[in-house]
């Protein structure tokens, strides 16, 4: 099986965020950037599969430079080879375009199941996985915590997260975009001699020319969605805050939940 | 010209989903906004939801029913909404942000060539210009986007962002729409637990909700203790789960159970709209979080800002004095 995963990179959760001069999204001056989460999961999916029914995993990522770092990342937990859409038209695009780019970039490789993560941990459209199954004329599931390739290698059994702590099985045929929910299995760590062998790993870079794309249908170019600005929510409510040493703080909670909120 | 606003029910054995009835007051607002009439599209096995639907201040209810609509597939939900939007391309299309508009709604979007606005929490029109709000970043930020382009715009709206009892009732007309030959894209196997259903989370009175910022199961110890001294049961946040620190039957949220205890707990947990939907509903929150600026003290009364490994040592002595 030839499989290729689209991993995101984004901001570490538990980075400090500060909004960026212009408004128009945050800082990234000083943050920590890793595989968005689910990607991971997406990830590991690929490899286990590779390693039971055999083949390769060829990752793409769409970013700015700094980038490298995810896609190495991911060579050293075993893919095979990296594709990075780094060119600048393909930079700042709405799901649609992002999809154009990784879709054309997948056709060149004639791949049997295209991995993606459910949802970006930044943006957060929850659509690029889908929208690049329509792309392919093929089929896919979002949300997806259970993939199992049946005998033959031409369908797929799949459990899909409902509401309410409820899944929902059903099969559907391969080739097939599966958009994989965190949780779905447990992402391995890379071992040395995977970091090791992950610096001679091929990277392609190709341009939106190279795919038959032009940069005014990917990118900022190429989308509708455009960010006018960012900011912290408002937070009406307020809650009370205790301030201080931890003890004095805890007290005064406690005193709070006793006689105020009368809940203990 | 009026623009016409498409509202897309979501239904399941033959009842309304509970936001559906906000995507109505979404659609509802949204007319009045912009100038236009709203109408509800119903897809589903049959039409014996119509009726019920009818009774919103609505130009239309329009049904789309065929027995493969019966249970829902991408393959054949996109099928049936792309021929009627393509054939009577209406402005906008409301869609509940459930895990099931999420499916297919941007399949249909790529689909029609619409441009899509997911997880929509407010519009307002600046200069004539529709502006909508959503969250990005786990809601740890929000962002404020337009549409640029000719063409339909989709929208999926967060739950709660538009309140269902603000929808307006009245009477609408039914009609079907002309369904072209459609085919269902996956072979449905039936439906199970998530996971084991051992803890039943629903009748707590207290809940210790357990966070990321944690930070691994080895630093459980002082929460157990600190759930002990309250009488409180343990929940968590997804990560929580998805790292193995507990089972998958304390997850709260969209995915998990959804509770209502008279105290929750939030420790280290930062408040994305997911784990929300599953506990604001709680008579009281209380966050334990070092970032003053997380979503979770937009709904808790109470908070304590600092390191929850200070915090919650110091909870136990205060409790441990006070017994
Ligand atoms: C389709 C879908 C379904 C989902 N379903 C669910 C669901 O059912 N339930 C759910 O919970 N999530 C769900 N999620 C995930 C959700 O979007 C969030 O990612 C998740 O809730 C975040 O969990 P968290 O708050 O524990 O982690 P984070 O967002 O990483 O927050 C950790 C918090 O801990 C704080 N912190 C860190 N260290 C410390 C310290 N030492 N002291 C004090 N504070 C500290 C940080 O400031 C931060 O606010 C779902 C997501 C998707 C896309
Ligand atoms: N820039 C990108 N590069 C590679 N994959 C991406 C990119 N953006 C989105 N994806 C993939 O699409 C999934 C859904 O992203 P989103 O639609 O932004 O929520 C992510 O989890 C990734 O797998």
């Amino acid at each position: 099986m030839r499989i290729a995963v689209c991993i995101k990179q984004v901001p570490d959760a538990e980075g400090r965020l500060k909004v960026a001069a212009d408004g128009k999204w945050i800082d990234e001056d000083e943050i920590q950037f890793v595989i968005n989460e689910s990607d991971q999961y997406a990830l590991e999916e690929a490899l286990t599969l590779t390693e039971a029914h055999g083949g390769e995993v060829v990752v793409l990522s769409l970013g700015p430079d700094r980038v490298q770092d995810a896609l190495r990342k991911a060579l050293a937990l075993g893919a095979k080879r990296a594709i990075h859409l780094e060119d600048s038209a393909f930079q700042g695009g709405d799901a649609h375009a992002t999809a154009r780019a990784l879709a054309a970039a997948i056709q060149a490789e004639e791949c049997d199941l295209v991995l993606t993560g459910a949802q970006s941990d930044d943006a957060g459209y929850g659509s690029t996985g889908s929208v690049l199954a329509g792309l392919l004329g093929w089929p896919h599931a979002w949300l997806v915590m259970g993939l199992e390739v049946e005998e033959g290698g031409t369908s797929a059994q799949v459990t899909r997260e409902m509401e309410s702590g409820m899944n929902e099985l059903f099969r559907l045929q391969l080739p097939a975009v599966i958009e994989v929910q965190a949780g779905m299995n447990h992402p391995r760590y890379a071992s040395l001699k995977g970091i090791m062998q992950a610096k001679r790993k091929p990277v392609d870079r190709p341009t939106p020319d190279d795919l038959g794309l032009t940069a005014d249908q990917v990118g900022a170019a190429g989308s509708r969605l455009e960010i006018v600005d960012v900011a912290f929510p408002e937070t009406d409510a307020g809650a009370q805050i205790f301030e201080g040493d931890a003890a004095t703080a805890a007290k005064a909670l406690l005193e709070k939940l006793r006689n105020e909120a009368r809940v203990l | 010209m009026s623009q016409s606003i498409w509202i897309v029910m979501q239904q399941r054995e033959g009842k309304l989903h509970r936001m559906s009835r906000e995507a109505i007051t979404a659609g509802q607002q949204l007319a009045a906004a912009v100038g236009g009439s709203a109408s509800a599209v119903l897809v589903a096995g049959d039409d014996s939801l119509a009726a019920e639907v009818a009774g919103y201040d609505l130009e239309q209810v329009k049904v789309a029913a065929a027995p493969v609509l019966a249970d829902y597939t991408p393959g054949a939900f996109v099928g049936a909404l792309a021929a009627a939007i393509d054939a009577e391309k209406p402005a906008f299309v409301v869609f509940p942000h459930t895990y099931q508009s999420v499916d297919f709604v941007p399949r249909l979007s790529q689909e029609v060539g619409a441009a899509l606005v997911p997880e929509a929490i407010s519009f307002e029109q600046v200069d004539g210009e529709l502006i909508w709000k959503r969250p990005i970043l786990g809601g740890k930020l929000q962002a404020r986007v337009r549409v640029k382009g000719e063409g339909t715009i989709f929208v999926t709206v967060q739950s709660g962002a538009f309140p269902a009892d603000s929808a307006a009732t009245g009477q609408a007309e039914i009609q079907a729409l002309a369904l072209p030959g459609i085919t269902a894209d996956r072979e449905i196997l039936g439906v199970e637990q998530a996971g084991e259903d051992e803890v039943d989370l629903t009748k707590a009175d207290i809940i210790l909700g357990v966070g990321r910022g944690v930070g691994g199961p080895d630093k459980l110890g002082p929460l157990e203790e600190l759930a002990e001294r309250l009488g409180a049961d343990i929940g968590a946040s997804r990560p929580v789960i998805d790292n193995g620190w507990l089972p998958r039957d304390r997850q709260i949220g969209s995915s998990g159970q959804t509770v209502a205890p008279k105290l929750y707990l939030a420790v280290g947990i930062s408040g994305a709209i997911q784990h929300q939907v599953g506990m604001k509903g709680s008579t009281c929150v209380v966050a334990i979080n070092k970032d003053k600026s997380a979503p979770i003290f937009g709904i808790s009364q109470y908070g304590l800002v600092g390191d929850l490994h200070e915090l919650v040592p110091a909870l136990n002595e205060a409790l441990a004095e006070a017994e």
